[in-house]
């Protein structure tokens, strides 16, 4: 192992943590919304949005988001829709992980014992504050494990984006590797990069997970 | 009656092709306590859940004082803030610690300051021996501590009405009476109720009329004096038979 | 000729080119997913086994498949192996050495929690009628066990599909490159490109999703 190396080419894999991380996250957040939304339009019923959300969401589990980027970032432009490398790199990860992001929140919808509703609808709430007061803080507290899990994937998912031509830490190795010739030392540091950003957000995910089950949760039938 | 707080009026319902509720007929005076009783899938939790829209009927119409409460769909929660409703499941929600179950209602349906809702709430909490677990995650109660909290919440609601489904039946026999004293106190303090329970002894002590519901049907209506000792129909007969055992014959 | 792209797909042999460029990656897919029943087998015995370094062993081969994105892994079978081991591996074995890899962990791991999640008073009660510890698994333990397993297996079948399409990073010729080679063919219409990436899109989703829905069916039925 090279270390002098290794130790020269640290900003080049810094810089390229930085574009997987922003996009990753980018897409992340962008995610959560397209999920809330997708999965409320299922929850409340709305009708066509409804329909529409269950479609895309079938669609965007159902394919590659090599094939999704392929579509938008060289597709589209052939019709007259034109997106910069950026946009692409967001919104391909933000339709990939909004359909898991409603996925992860209808489970957790879906958790929530209907007698909740029920009791929420019971004291006069309105359906939009039984949804926001007790009906969804429980169903994200269920659905916390899956979300992060999302989140991971969805980071790993990231690697692709050298297609797109964008320097993150998959190009970044993949371009010292085609120039330097040091492959092993270049796929260590792939590694190590990919572990350092994955690992602070698997153990936050064991925190907040932790911290969730002892707010207070208890069986609702336990006496 | 022109007293009645409560008008039920022929009301049908059916799931899948099942009638539940075959048309039925109630009216319930300020400050009357009703218990209605009768076997499994009679339809009397049904007839609670229909009057606070719960499910929606099939025919008939309920009033609450002028207002025609069946049908709507828009304004359920406004209706919904003047009955109050109580499970067997208690059903607080787990995530917020009692008090924060006990304010919800008041301070986001009712809009009422939450320092003022606070004070009212500790009273009612204290009134049925809860006080000290106002600041506690509902995890911590016991089954019958959790149903004491869930009926102060839907007091808390000033409802005009309290409809009670079955409240002791998912409790263990020795909370059981802490909870219906709760309730005899409500009665005695003026609350319109309409109780639904298999406890006979209790809905004999706090009922001022008794229903016998039986096949989505009303079947009998009497005083609990009436209904536990003498009752005229004989199907009311045979289901308080089924209270009691005939002992085991030695030879 | 705006318009008309989609016509070139019926041009010639073009749309068997692309069926032949998914048969590729559905190839690989397939082998993969036979290998991972197997080897999952296996894996789910060692983190089942009481031995600490089985147990150490499996859970960390579990964390690596959980971390590492698979593009990452191909990269170091494909480009590293070479020069770790001095053992040229080509693009569709990395692809199967690779997916074999992450399959068999997650296919392990499905196992595991199927089988742990059996209430041990099912178990209990069996043997309280009397049956021996054969009969036991046959009758009560392993029909549980495979009503949990199919449906989420059924589903890692799809995410394994869709994972293969990486080995375009690696250079192996599959859907997408074929489809690439259709579009330099045709490259003065000018919007062959959004139709060959949209059918190609359409195809991953016609694979995909019925495998997706009779996943969701038999987990629905067994519930």
């Amino acid at each position: 192992m090279d270390w002098s190396f290794i130790l020269a080419h640290i900003p080049d894999y810094l810089g390229g943590a930085w574009v997987t991380l922003g996009f990753g996250l980018c897409g992340v957040l962008c995610s959560l919304a397209l999920g809330l939304l997708c999965c409320l339009a299922r929850y409340f019923r709305v009708p066509v949005l409804r329909q529409a959300a269950a479609c895309y969401i079938e669609l965007a589990r159902n394919t590659p988001l090599l094939v999704q980027l392929f579509f938008l970032y060289a597709g589209l432009p052939r019709v007259g829709v034109l997106f910069s490398a950026e946009a692409c790199a967001v919104i391909g990860l933000t339709f990939l992980g909004g359909a898991y992001m409603a996925e992860a929140f209808r489970s957790g919808l879906e958790a929530v014992e209907p007698s909740q509703a029920e009791a929420g609808a019971c004291i006069g709430l309105t359906p939009a504050q039984n949804i926001r007061y007790v009906i969804f803080p429980q169903a994200l507290a269920t659905a916390v494990p899956a979300i992060f899990a999302n989140v991971i994937f969805l980071i790993k998912e990231t690697s692709v984006f050298s297609v797109l031509a964008l320097m993150d830490l998959m190009n970044v190795a993949d371009t010292l590797r085609t120039s330097g010739g040091r492959t092993v030392e270049v796929l260590f540091m792939l590694v190590a990069a990919y572990l350092l950003i994955l690992l602070p957000i698997s153990v936050l995910a064991t925190v907040v997970e932790r911290r969730l089950r002892y707010a207070g949760f208890g069986d609702q039938h336990s006496v | 009656m022109t007293d009645a707080i409560l008008r039920v009026q022929d009301i049908r319902k059916s799931f899948d092709g099942n009638g539940v509720l075959q048309g039925v007929s109630l009216d319930i005076r300020e400050g009357e306590v009703v218990v209605i009783v009768g076997p499994s899938g009679c339809g009397k939790s049904t007839l609670l859940r229909c009057i606070n829209g719960l499910e929606a009927i099939d025919s008939g119409e309920i009033w609450l004082r002028d207002e025609k409460i069946s049908g709507q769909t828009k304004n359920l929660h406004l209706v919904r803030q003047k009955i109050g409703m109580v499970f067997q499941s208690y059903d607080l929600f787990p995530h917020m610690k009692v008090m924060d179950n006990l304010l919800l209602g008041p301070t986001k349906a009712l809009n009422r300051p939450r320092q003022e809702a606070e004070a009212e709430a500790l009273e009612m909490l204290d009134r049925v021996g809860l006080k000290e677990k106002a600041y506690v995650f509902p995890r911590t109660l016991s089954g019958g501590q959790k149903q004491r909290v869930a009926l102060v919440r839907a007091m808390l609601m000033k409802p005009e009405i309290l409809l009670l489904d079955e409240i002791t039946a998912a409790l263990d026999p020795e909370m059981v009476s802490e909870v219906l004293n709760v309730v005899i106190d409500l009665a005695n303090s003026g609350m319109t109720m309409a109780i639904v329970t298999h406890e006979m002894r209790f809905a004999e002590a706090v009922a001022d009329r008794v229903v016998f519901i039986e096949d989505g049907l009303i079947v009998e209506e009497a005083p609990p004096e009436v209904f536990f000792h003498a009752p005229s129909t004989e199907r009311a007969q045979r289901f308080l038979q089924s209270f009691t055992y005939t002992s085991r014959r030695r030879p | 000729m705006q318009g008309l792209g989609i016509n070139i797909l019926f041009k010639g042999i073009n749309f068997q080119r692309l069926l032949g460029g998914l048969w590729v990656t559905l190839r690989l897919a397939l082998i993969t997913i036979g290998l991972s029943c197997v080897f999952g087998f296996l894996f789910s015995l060692l983190t089942l086994s009481k031995n600490r370094w089985a147990k150490a062993v499996s859970r960390l081969w579990l964390e690596i498949v959980r971390f590492m994105p698979q593009l990452v892994l191909l990269y170091i079978v494909y480009f590293g192996f070479a020069r770790l081991f001095g053992w040229d591996v080509d693009g569709e074995t990395s692809a199967v050495i690779v997916f074999t890899f992450w399959g068999t962990a997650e296919m392990g791991d499905l196992i595991r929690g199927s089988l742990t999640s059996i209430p041990r008073h099912q178990t209990e009660s069996a043997a309280a009628l009397g049956l021996t510890q054969g009969q036991i698994y046959l009758h009560v333990l392993i029909p549980q066990t495979l009503r949990r397993l199919t449906p989420q297996a059924i589903n890692l079948c799809t995410r394994i599909i869709k994972t293969t399409a990486l080995v375009k990073m690696i250079n192996v010729t599959e859907v997408l490159k074929v489809g690439q080679q259709i579009i330099g063919q045709f490259y003065r219409q000018p919007d062959a490109a959004f139709w060959v990436y949209f059918v190609i899109f359409l195809l991953y989703f016609l694979v995909c999703w019925p495998i997706s829905a009779l996943s969701r069916m038999l987990e629905k039925r067994w519930a």
